[in-house]
């Protein structure tokens, strides 16, 4: 479904990512795993379109995404929960999840849309009316992933869903996310809270200082004793 | 008392005038973050539209006022197309030097072109005078309050509620996360400006009925009262840039009839200080942390 080849991304001088290869197949939740400063979310945000990317190829569905911008690779099928939530302020929950439906034309679908996304995430519906910065974090992350979702998008792009959040409400985002795998979507997660992330993962790949160190199956990566190694960003 | 309310009627116009601008001002900073310091300069333009319509082309006043509206709206995406739009990156002090420099241009260009003269504006509507308890209103002053009531409605329901609407707060907001949705940011950016000068091009021909007179730099002290009536309102609020205006208005036309007419700007400056230096949000500005 979507193939990385040979990216590499640069800030300036700063190169944030090296040679990256991964690909995600239809239906898997795929995870990328790092510390901090790895170059995880600059790799999201060039699928996105935010970010240029140096070189390499990104093909989705045997089309190259390299040149496209950010609302074309919407219209693809390709949504981002951006890291740090960022809801829109001052405006309602109920305007958050319209604007996630920004691109859809027909009305009828955006309803049916809607009232699937109002029984994922009960709390919303309740709160559809309140503005959308007074939520708290866990529910302001439920609201973004509701937003994303309101695009109907076959891959989902998450980058940190549970960070910053409580306890209870990481268990609630890891679930959230399976449930949305099971009902079609093909999930690309992020995460630097790597147990979560792999015991939900079909496949991972461990990325430090910009390159990808090791990969293999969700199961088979919680069990590598290199894999804490690396997700502490030491080089290996 | 009669003296006070026959001002406040003058002030309501002149601050309707001064809306009609503020509103552009605050809308198009609360997008880009640019104070678009050629905004005055549009709404002369708006003016200079209207006057040749209605002497070359004949319209009537709903006619020059639907056309100047729309010849602004195009000269604002122009604006912003040309002079901003290589900017979005730059430093701020560029694109503010920038503003200021589309305005010398404006100003000067029109100078060379039409000549600087003051021109009358004609007057379309015969001036009709009511007058209720020894108050004075003008056809003009009220058709000005109307016309400016009825854009801002318009406005505020563009803004509350269509998707474009929608879009425009969102990209205001969170530029990144609107785009995002698949919103297209120039495209909304480019929108802005249209609507902002289109009701500077509306304002441009109102002021030319209640003032009789139009000339090139007409624009620039009206350009910075209402920018200082965005900023007393509160940058990036709509209601607040109304508010600002109305109060700018009042307040110069006190300070003509208690006889400190030649003191006028300078209490608007100060009004500007003390608001800056007490309320640096403005009236209805943002003051709430940023939740991370």
């Amino acid at each position: 479904m979507l193939q990385v080849k040979d990216l590499s991304i640069s800030y300036g001088a700063i190169q944030a990512v090296r040679h990256v290869d991964f690909e995600v197949k239809k239906g898997e939740i795929v995870t990328l795993i790092g510390a901090n400063g790895a170059g995880k979310s600059t790799i999201l945000k060039t699928i996105s379109g935010i970010v240029k990317p140096q070189s390499g190829s990104i093909e989705y569905q045997n089309e190259s995404l390299i040149g496209k911008k950010a609302p074309q690779i919407v219209a693809a099928g390709i949504s981002q929960v951006p890291e740090g939530r960022h809801v829109f302020p001052a405006m309602t929950v109920m305007e958050n999840l319209q604007l996630g439906s920004y691109l859809q034309k027909n009305r009828d679908q955006i309803d049916q849309r809607l009232q699937e996304i109002f029984e994922m995430f009960p709390i919303l519906k309740e709160r559809q009316h309140q503005d959308a910065a007074t939520l708290s974090g866990g529910e302001q992350q439920m609201l973004v992933m509701a937003r994303a979702m309101m695009a109907n998008p076959e891959l989902l792009l998450l980058d940190e869903p549970s960070m910053g959040l409580a306890p209870i409400y990481i268990q609630k985002v890891f679930d959230i996310i399976q449930k949305i795998n099971a009902q079609g979507t093909t999930i690309l997660l992020i995460e630097q809270n790597a147990h979560q992330a792999l015991s939900i993962a079909d496949r991972g790949y461990v990325i430090a200082s910009g390159e990808i160190q090791l990969s293999g199956s969700g199961q088979t990566l919680l069990n590598d004793p290199k894999v804490k190694r690396a997700y502490l960003g030491e080089s290996a | 008392m009669q003296i006070f309310m026959q001002q406040l009627i003058n002030g309501l116009s002149l601050g309707s005038i001064y809306a009609l601008l503020a509103l552009g001002y605050t809308m198009i900073y609360g997008i880009v973050k640019i104070i678009h310091f050629a905004h005055g300069d549009v709404y002369m333009l708006g003016a200079f539209f209207g006057y040749y319509t209605i002497n070359v082309w004949h319209f009537n006043f709903i006619m020059a006022l639907f056309s100047s509206m729309i010849f602004c709206a195009l000269v604002g995406m122009l604006i912003e197309f040309v002079a901003y739009r290589p900017l979005r990156h730059s430093s701020r002090i560029a694109v503010l030097i920038t503003a200021i420099g589309v305005s010398y241009f404006l100003e000067n260009g029109m100078s060379v072109l039409f000549s600087g003269d003051t021109r009358d504006f004609p007057q379309v509507i015969k001036q009709v005078n009511y007058e209720w308890f020894g108050i004075r209103v003008t056809n003009v002053q009220l058709l000005i309050f109307v016309t400016t009531i009825i854009l801002m409605i318009v406005l505020q329901l563009i803004v509350k509620k269509t998707k474009m609407g929608r879009a425009m707060r969102a990209a205001a907001a969170d530029p990144v996360a609107a785009e995002l949705m698949g919103i297209n940011i120039n495209g909304t950016i480019s929108f802005v400006f249209a609507i902002g000068s289109a009701m500077a091009g509306a304002a441009g021909v109102l002021i030319g009925l209640y003032y009789n007179s139009i000339e090139p730099t007409m624009g620039l002290t009206p350009g910075i009262k209402a920018f200082v009536a965005a900023v007393v309102g509160g940058v990036g609020s709509i209601p607040g840039a109304a508010v600002g205006a109305v109060i700018i208005g009042c307040l110069e036309s006190l300070m003509q009839a208690i006889g400190f007419s030649a003191f006028k700007d300078a209490a608007v400056y100060v009004v500007l200080i003390i608001v800056l230096l007490f309320l640096p949000a403005g009236l209805f500005g943002n003051k709430q942390p940023e939740k991370v």
